[in-house]
């Protein structure tokens, strides 16, 4: 079991009202699946999302992150939580500008407790989405695949238990959009546990579960025959 | 917390990466650090120079001088001694002469002004001063043509006159005056030697300038009945400049009959006051200067807050970035704050270069100063200063990147 979340809560004070963004949820992933998370805006996905890539902590319930209670972790344990544990992949790819691939896929290095050798790790990294040839390319010499390629090697970069991607193919065409799923299934036959959020059907067809929030809670948990 | 050397030097060179990528902003939130260290650095080095040529010429012009004037005392409310009483006289000088055995000689000091005249060239408003042959000794100028005075010149108050060799020109003598006439407050004066004239040091600054010196005796005839002279002593060593002055003060209380209670109606000063003057006054003045620097520190630091406001605003996606791979508050607080203090050490250093550069125009100059550079103390100060002023301006803008939210941050436009 990779996560597993039970009476999950999450309520946001605006002014005097209490927003419920998430009302009791319970999920389990097993590790090698992939899930897309949906829902409508509104729904509690970008919480639930926040919540498992440890950016946020739930009012109340449990978090149990590849064998680790994280809900009761301080803010300092839950960045080391995400340098070790979860790789991002944003939809608008959140490179650094001015930056070359090589050293935007290197920075969660900076971070980590064993980094070994940044570089090495980094190149196998960029060359594992294909991008090989484009180390020194900055951003803006990259496309829009290609840069949320070099997004998707700095999330691969730590080895992470849970790849968590927030509508990765939300500024894309959809000739690329297809590519980069392509490249997230691969990650998945390889093992890899992939998590994405997203509000498109066609983005959820490549995954093997999907789970349907509706105000705050799970309204369908189905398992379905992937794209491939 | 992962703070390791590498950590840290990975994190400077991030800052730097962050100034070169921003070279014209950089360069323009450091340039109020720049200058401030500039300016203040060539004050100091011009400062320190010129406290080093001071002394050389203090230390030439004399260690072992005392000078006797005639003063009034500061007494508030109380009667002022008539002038009769306060001005030297010829047997108070006689006494000193007597009395003061750690001297080694003694010189009365007097001038007028005076028309000179020779042959059809005619000088007005020239100073006349009336010394004894001792002068010489105690002054160390000796004559460069014809004689120097002598003790039968004093005792006779016969009119014999030396000239700077300035004069030569200014009253169209012959190149070698000695045994020339002039006229002087309408006296015949036979010229008996030629003294160079003294260009060192801080007199370098004036013109060209006729000097006359006449015996003392000489002149105190030719003297209106309210001038007055003072005195120098040359002490037999430097360290006996104290009992010196004791002696002096002694001897004259006496002569005058002064009761214990009251004040002394003369001056007693050695070189060695005027070394400490000079001090206080470059002490002072660097004081200023710390004081300027201080401000300016102030503006600098103003500035790179500013500007470390609006970088953190700018990158509020980096940082939020940042925060999601696994950067922890102390981290991004570290980021920033090294951003500041290589920012403003970076305008500390070129101010300084700046400063040392400027200083060494003003030894340009022929008649600039001998030397000037900043001393190690104040590269030193310089340096801690305005790493702290990164320090302590860098930390708002810093503790407010910290304490982003990565959420937020990520969400920002």
């Amino acid at each position: 079991m990779i996560i597993r979340v039970t009476n999950l809560r999450r309520e946001f004070t605006v002014g005097i009202e209490t927003i419920r963004a998430l009302a009791g949820v319970d999920l389990s992933i097993e590790r090698g699946e992939m899930v897309a998370i949906m829902g409508s805006s509104g729904s509690g996905k970008s919480t639930l999302m926040n919540i498992l890539g440890c950016l946020d902590r739930p009012t109340s319930g449990t978090y149990e992150l590849d064998g680790k209670f994280v809900s009761g972790m301080d803010e300092n344990e839950l960045a080391g939580v995400r340098n070790e544990k979860i790789g991002f992949v944003f939809q608008s790819f959140e490179l650094l500008p001015r930056t070359p691939a090589l050293a935007n896929v290197e920075l969660p290095l900076l971070y980590a407790k064993q980094p070994g050798d940044r570089r090495a790790r980094a190149v196998r990294a960029l060359e594992r989405v294909g991008l090989a040839d484009r180390m020194d390319h900055r951003p803006n010499q990259l496309s829009g695949g290609q840069k949320q390629r070099v997004a998707v090697a700095r999330a691969l970069l730590t080895d992470p238990a849970l790849l968590l991607a927030d509508e990765p193919t939300g500024n894309l065409d959809t000739k690329t959009s297809d590519e980069i799923m392509r490249l997230f299934a691969d990650l998945h036959d390889e093992g890899r546990t992939v998590v994405i959020v997203t509000h498109e059907p066609e983005i959820a067809e490549w995954c093997t579960r999907v789970v349907r929030l509706r105000d705050g809670l799970i309204e369908s948990d189905e398992s379905v025959e992937p794209r491939r | 917390m992962n703070l390791s050397p590498r950590f840290i030097l990975q994190t400077i060179l991030l800052a730097i990466r962050q100034i070169r990528a921003h070279k014209l902003r950089s360069f323009l939130t450091t340039l109020g650090i720049m200058i401030g260290v500039a300016s203040v650095s060539t004050v100091i080095a011009a400062l320190t120079g010129l406290k080093e040529q001071v002394l050389s010429e203090f230390e030439s012009f004399g260690a072992s001088k005392v000078f006797i004037f005639p003063d009034q005392p500061d007494r508030a409310g109380q009667n002022r001694y008539p002038w009769r009483e306060i001005k030297l006289k010829e047997r108070e000088l006689e006494g000193l002469v007597e009395n003061c055995p750690s001297f080694e000689q003694f010189t009365p000091n007097t001038d007028f002004r005076a028309t000179v005249i020779h042959g059809r060239k005619e000088v007005p408003n020239i100073n006349v001063v009336g010394i004894w042959p001792s002068w010489h000794d105690i002054e160390n100028r000796p004559v460069i043509m014809g004689r120097p005075f002598v003790e039968a010149d004093e005792a006779d108050a016969k009119p014999v006159a030396i000239v700077n060799d300035d004069a030569i020109a200014e009253l169209e003598l012959p190149p070698n005056p000695v045994g020339s006439i002039i006229m002087v407050k309408g006296r015949r004066f036979l010229i008996v030697g030629v003294i160079e004239t003294n260009r060192t040091g801080m007199m370098s600054f004036q013109p060209e300038q006729t000097e006359i010196w006449v015996p003392f005796s000489t002149a105190r005839r030719m003297q209106s009945p309210w001038s007055f002279f003072y005195v120098t002593g040359q002490v037999k060593s430097p360290d006996l400049v104290d009992e010196a002055t004791a002696e002096v003060r002694y001897v004259m209380r006496s002569m005058r009959q002064l009761g214990p209670d009251d004040p002394d109606t003369f001056r007693v000063e050695a070189i060695d006051q005027y070394i400490e003057q000079f001090g206080k006054l470059a002490t002072g003045i660097t004081a200023i200067a710390a004081g300027i620097v201080a401000i300016s520190l102030l503006v600098g630091g103003i500035g790179i807050m500013n500007i470390m406001l609006v970088s953190v605003s700018e990158r509020t996606r980096e940082i939020g970035l940042r925060k999601a791979v696994g950067a922890t508050p102390s981290a991004i607080m570290l980021q920033f704050l090294l951003e500041a203090v290589v920012l403003s050490l970076l305008g500390g250093l070129i101010g300084l270069g700046l400063g040392q550069g400027l200083a060494f125009l003003l030894t340009i100059p022929e008649q600039g100063l001998q030397s000037a550079s900043i001393p190690s103390w104040a590269v030193a100060l310089a340096v801690a200063f305005s790493a702290g002023t990164g320090v302590i301006f860098g930390f708002f803008p810093a503790m407010k990147a910290a304490r982003l939210d990565p959420i937020e941050a990520l969400r920002h436009e």
